[in-house]
């Protein structure tokens, strides 16, 4: 099979890649570019593990083909800290102990990141179906619910 | 594989008509990577017909609406205009799937998939919605009921695709509503589900309706002897009754493990009655 060659944006750096017509943007990401922070759990679009933003818009990278990043912009969670200084939503997944094997984690950053930017002040039911994409395996949601809203809180004050 | 994007639906139509071996539509791909994935279809061509600029757009004309067959679920939420004529399209289009899936999927592939559970193809048949078709021989336009013909098939032939939905501009004192049964309070596929499209009168009184059943039969129903139970009614608790019984006898569902045909059959009777109320109270009846 040809390759297919992509020209895209990915946190903010211009990116060029070679890749097969039908491998996911997951893939590209993940074994080509070196991005592993996107995780691969169900490769079917139900679990939110590979949640990218693909312009604005929050999306699972393994229903994308890498092929149709071309002229787009991609976001990860490898673009969310500024040097040592981490995302507050980072930061709060940490001081709120959101986390614990992590799997999860790349895609709830994401997703949280994604609905903080349209909805700064989301309710507890507003952020409960607005991350019904992401399953966790380990915390109960409860602890990830705590650290999204006492990151909105932190942002909001920013 | 080739994976090809083009600019025009006529280069589209082209790529499709000409191909040898199984071509695929790309537009959200959340149930063509998935089925590619699972290893159901392995397509030797690709057209993403997402850089085609129209199909990319909800366009409000003098007739209505159309909207792309580019179009993700979660931009039809945005449209305000969309939400105000047509609220129940756009809360059955909503809950397709999650935020990542809304951020891909269309209402287009929800309709080509064929799946009979598909969440916005009652909806969509409720509201007498037709769909642009553009293939080798020209352009028509069908009604959407026409285009699934059982799970997983649909009456397009080779070349054929659907550039667009079409929406008819309300007539006054008109609401429309979908509801599903699912176990869960969101991320599921409806068990069974009803869509509901009203107008009235200044009295109150439905002068036409239209009433559509899903997950009940193996396409979409489209119950004529539902709507006649309440044209030329107010709604009142002996239409809503005769709404429900009649739906109950005109579904044609299967027995699986999400539910049982006698349930399936039952909470389609429910869902029609609360769906036409709540498409009564958005159509200003009280």
């Amino acid at each position: 099979m040809a390759g297919v060659a992509v020209s895209t944006t990915i946190n903010g750096d211009s990116v060029e890649y070679l890749c097969q017509p039908d491998e996911t943007l997951l893939d590209v990401l993940r074994d080509r570019l070196g991005l592993t922070g996107v995780k691969e759990g169900c490769g079917t679009g139900d679990c939110g593990a590979c949640s990218i933003i693909l312009d604005d818009r929050l999306v699972c990278s393994c229903l994308v083909l890498g092929a149709e990043a071309e002229g787009r912009r991609v976001e990860t969670v490898e673009g969310m800290a500024h040097g040592d200084s981490l995302h507050p939503l980072q930061q709060k997944f940490l001081e709120h102990a959101a986390l614990q094997c992590g799997i999860c984690t790349p895609g709830f950053l994401i997703a949280a990141k994604d609905l903080l930017a349209k909805n700064p002040d989301p309710t507890e039911e507003e952020i409960r179906f607005g991350l019904a994409g992401n399953l966790c395996r380990c915390t109960g949601y409860d602890k990830i619910v705590r650290a999204v809203q006492d990151a909105a809180n932190v942002m909001k004050g920013a | 594989m080739r994976y090809i994007r083009p600019l025009s639906i006529e280069d589209a139509v082209g790529l499709l008509a000409g191909s040898t071996g199984t071509a695929a539509i790309l537009a959200g791909g959340s149930d063509l990577l998935v089925r590619m994935k699972g290893g159901f279809v392995e397509p030797d061509l690709i057209v993403d017909i997402k850089a085609i600029e129209a199909l990319s757009e909800i366009r409000e004309t003098a007739d209505g609406f159309s909207i792309g067959a580019a179009v993700p679920c979660a931009v039809l939420g945005e449209s305000t205009a969309l939400k105000k004529a047509w609220p129940g399209v756009v809360e059955a289009a909503k809950l397709i799937g999650s935020k990542q899936v809304q951020g891909r999927c269309t209402i287009t592939g929800n309709l080509c998939n064929a799946s009979p559970a598909a969440d916005s193809v009652p909806a969509l048949v409720a509201a007498g919605a037709r769909a642009s078709v553009v293939g080798p021989g020209g352009r028509r336009t069908i009604p959407v009921g026409s285009v699934p013909t059982g799970p997983g098939k649909t009456s397009l032939a080779k070349g054929e695709i659907i550039e667009a939905i079409l929406l008819d501009k309300r007539a006054p004192r008109s609401g429309d509503a979908y509801l599903r049964f699912i176990p869960r309070t969101e991320m599921d596929i409806a068990v069974v589900s009803a869509g509901v499209n009203l107008t009235l009168d200044e009295r109150g009184v439905v002068t036409a309706a239209r009433v559509a059943l899903g997950a009940a039969a193996p396409t979409v129903l489209l119950v004529e002897e539902a709507a006649e139970a309440i044209i030329g009614r107010t709604l009142d608790e002996a239409a809503l009754e005769r709404l429900a019984k009649v739906c109950f006898g005109a579904c044609r569902p299967i027995d699986d493990k999400r539910g049982t045909i006698e349930f399936r059959r039952k909470v389609a009777g429910v869902l029609a009655k609360r769906a036409a109320t709540t498409a009564y109270a958005r159509a200003g009846g009280k």
